[in-house]
């Protein structure tokens, strides 16, 4: 007999006679405490999001790449690693090449295998979409994909976040409802709500463990 | 670190390491501030009890409802993880899952292997077994980490290092890895990360739990604040989860009131920084991810527990720590004194269905039973009840089939005996009566020792008369009776 079937045949003896219990989720436990009205959506995500060290910014449609720019030059850093075929990207590179910046944009365009050295130290930052926010839990959305890679929202020291503020939410469960998530999910899936951090010592708090050490979320105000 | 890692030898049986433990003051002012905070930002993170009570309730019963399903369950989620391109394997003992977790490092000649935190990896003990095998296993989490540069076990089983402070910490990095000695907990976490990013390069197979796993979409959800988890499982060439066969979960969404549970109970956080829902491998035309992804769901004791109907609710927990935040116990003793991979209240409740009672038969006596683990748990077991019941499966006769695996340690023939007769004492009238009238007439002949109790209390000596007899007078004076 295989472990399998010696584990299941176990289960199903222990459930002899006995029937299945009904499926009563009660989604209002869920929804009802964690809903605001749209205008104060933004605020209570902005205001969980810094209470765990982020940094969030409003900016008009346009001119998000600029408040990029300028994030980057105040720090001093080198590159920032975007995607390119994505809308945002192509925006970014428009920007860039237009406005002649000196900061070196690198494309995540290859598999990680093939650069692991230059992602894993010599990448000071990033910048990713997100499809959409949670102002209960202050939280983002994001579903990696083959055009922004996993590793994107993880290696750098500094993750850059655009958040359109229409694709901010409630809750997890209106997100999930909204999107049909159980039809189908990406390979990889993640809430971010800040940067990493552990209170493993002393449970004295710090940031930046093992992924990013700042995170920087842009809201886009679109109309 | 070829050879085998050696672990902490716990020496003495629990009361010893009880009674040392309480002689540390170090050890039990870092518990004493630790689970004093814990509990602080638990309150604080559920401010509205209606909120609360209705969000355990509803936690209890989703669990309640995946374990009336749960080979159904199991078998959906393999159906739905195979679909999505991930390998399941089963294991009815811990040997099984670490050969197992062996044999797919060993197709891939792997040599290095960076963990994220997983307790079901702990109760294998899988960073010994591959240590013996020439593989190094490493403990990614900070707390881990640190615990296992120690040769040392976690003490909680969220906060793995909360046993020690800055000081041995900064020791600690000095002597295994030159560091400079350091009282900035920023600057130790900085030689952590610097150190660890490395080996999440280099390493060959990623190894992490699961916290739930969701039957309807194939999916596995980690949650964790340091980004090693997300480390493990996505910068490896092999991504391997395990997870014992009780954290499935019917539907998506019945992850969003555990989650909140989760991370509310554990840590007071609204959510933690990441949530990671991983539902296959990298896809061809993806750029990185782990290129298999295998789950393995381990036994271990679980069907037993499940075999007995309030037993089974031991199934419920989602590894919170909450139990052991609140209990006097743990917080006076710490973590290690329990001498197993799960300590504190749910630590009694589900190690001896792992390693049968004979093993811990101390701990389900180690208990108050003030209630305050079964007030806090989130998902509504009520741990005091079957610490109850642990304590009685421990005094059976063998010979009367203890339903606990290796019930009926503590029985003991006299203690049987004397407990037949307080019975027969008590449930007829006229030998209660018989005895009582004994009892104040030779009060004078109570033995002045009586066993430990005389050690710090005076002997008990009877009244001069039964409170029976008083009542009777009592009642006769007011009605002539």
């Amino acid at each position: 007999m295989s472990a399998r079937s010696n584990i299941l045949n176990k289960l199903r003896a222990g459930l002899a006679g006995a029937t299945p219990r009904p499926d009563d989720f009660d989604e209002r436990l869920v929804t009802e405490p964690w809903q605001y009205p749209p205008e104060e959506r933004i605020a209570r995500l902005q205001n969980l999001m810094e209470a765990v060290q982020t940094e969030v910014h409003s900016v008009r449609g346009e001119d998000w790449p600029e408040t990029v720019a300028g994030l980057l030059a105040r720090r001093n850093l080198n590159n920032l690693l975007y995607a390119p075929e994505t809308g945002h990207g192509t925006q970014l590179g428009d920007y860039w090449r237009s406005t002649e910046q000196a900061i070196e944009l690198l494309a995540y365009d290859r598999p990680v295998e093939d650069w692991k050295d230059t992602l894993f130290w010599s990448v000071d930052a990033s910048i990713t979409g997100t499809v959409g926010g949670i102002a209960a839990t202050g939280s983002l959305v994001l579903w990696p994909d083959r055009h922004e890679p996993r590793l994107m929202s993880l290696l750098p020291p500094l993750h850059i976040a655009l958040l359109r503020a229409s694709q901010i939410e409630d809750n997890l469960y209106t997100m999930m409802q909204r999107h049909n998530w159980s039809s189908g999910l990406p390979t990889n899936a993640l809430l971010i709500s800040g940067p990493s951090k552990t209170a493993d010592i002393e449970q004295v708090l710090a940031y930046g463990a093992h992924g990013p050490k700042e995170l920087v979320v842009l809201v886009i105000e679109d109309e | 670190m070829s050879q085998r890692i050696p672990v902490t030898e716990l020496t003495g049986d629990f009361r010893q390491r009880a009674e040392d433990a309480l002689g540390d003051d170090q050890l039990r002012t870092n518990f004493r501030t630790a689970m004093d905070s814990l509990m602080t930002k638990r309150a604080d993170a559920f401010p509205d009890e209606e909120e609360r009570e209705g969000l355990r309730e509803l936690g209890n019963r989703i669990k309640a409802r995946a374990l009336s399903r749960l080979p159904d369950l199991l078998e959906q989620l393999e159906t739905r993880l195979t679909e999505n391109g991930v390998q399941v394997h089963w294991a009815e003992t811990v040997e099984e899952a670490n050969r197992l977790v062996h044999g797919i490092i060993e197709r891939r000649q792997g040599s290095r292997v960076v963990k994220g935190k997983s307790m079901v990896s702990e109760e294998m003990e899988m960073n010994a077994y591959l240590a013996e095998r020439g593989i190094e296993s490493l403990e990614s989490d900070m707390g881990e980490y640190i615990v296992q540069l120690d040769d040392e076990k976690p003490s909680h089983i969220i906060m793995p290092a909360i046993h020690k402070n800055r000081r041995q910490v900064s020791r600690l990095f000095h002597d295994h890895l030159g560091e400079p000695e350091t009282d900035d907990v920023n600057e130790l976490i900085r030689i952590g990360r610097r150190t660890l990013r490395r080996k999440f390069m280099d390493a060959d197979v990623g190894v992490s739990g699961v916290n739930f796993a969701i039957a309807e979409t194939g999916t596995l959800l980690l949650v964790e604040n340091e980004g090693n988890g997300r480390m493990s499982t996505t910068a490896p060439p092999v991504h391997i989860a395990v997870t014992g066969i009780e954290k499935v979960v019917q539907n998506l969404r019945d992850v969003v009131p555990l989650l909140s549970l989760l991370t509310r109970s554990a840590l007071g956080q609204p959510i933690t920084t990441y949530v990671n829902l991983i539902s296959g491998p990298r896809k061809p035309e993806e750029l990185d991810g782990p290129e298999e992804v295998h789950l393995v769901l381990l036994d271990n004791g679980r069907t037993g527990a499940f075999a007995d109907a309030q037993m089974r609710q031991t199934l419920n927990c989602i590894r919170c720590g909450a139990c052991m935040n609140h209990c006097p116990v743990y917080t006076r003793v710490g973590g290690h004194t329990y001498g197993e991979v799960y300590p504190g209240p749910i630590g009694k409740i589900v190690t001896p269905h792992m390693v049968g009672l004979h093993k811990v038969p101390d701990h389900p006596s180690a208990s108050s039973l003030c209630g305050a683990c079964g007030e806090v748990c989130p998902v509504k077991i009520p741990i005091p009840e079957l610490l109850q019941r642990l304590r009685q499966e421990n005094v059976k006769n063998p010979d009367e089939a203890p339903k606990v695996k290796d019930g009926g340690a503590k029985y003991s023939r006299s203690e049987r005996l004397v407990w037949g007769l307080w019975q027969q004492l008590n449930t007829r009238p006229l030998l209660y009566r018989l005895f009582l009238w004994g009892a104040t007439r030779f009060r004078k002949l109570t033995p002045a020792k009586a066993g430990p109790w005389t050690d710090n209390h005076t002997a008990p000596v009877p009244a001069r008369r039964s409170l029976h007899d008083l009542a009777k007078d009592h009642l006769a004076r007011q009605g002539g009776r």
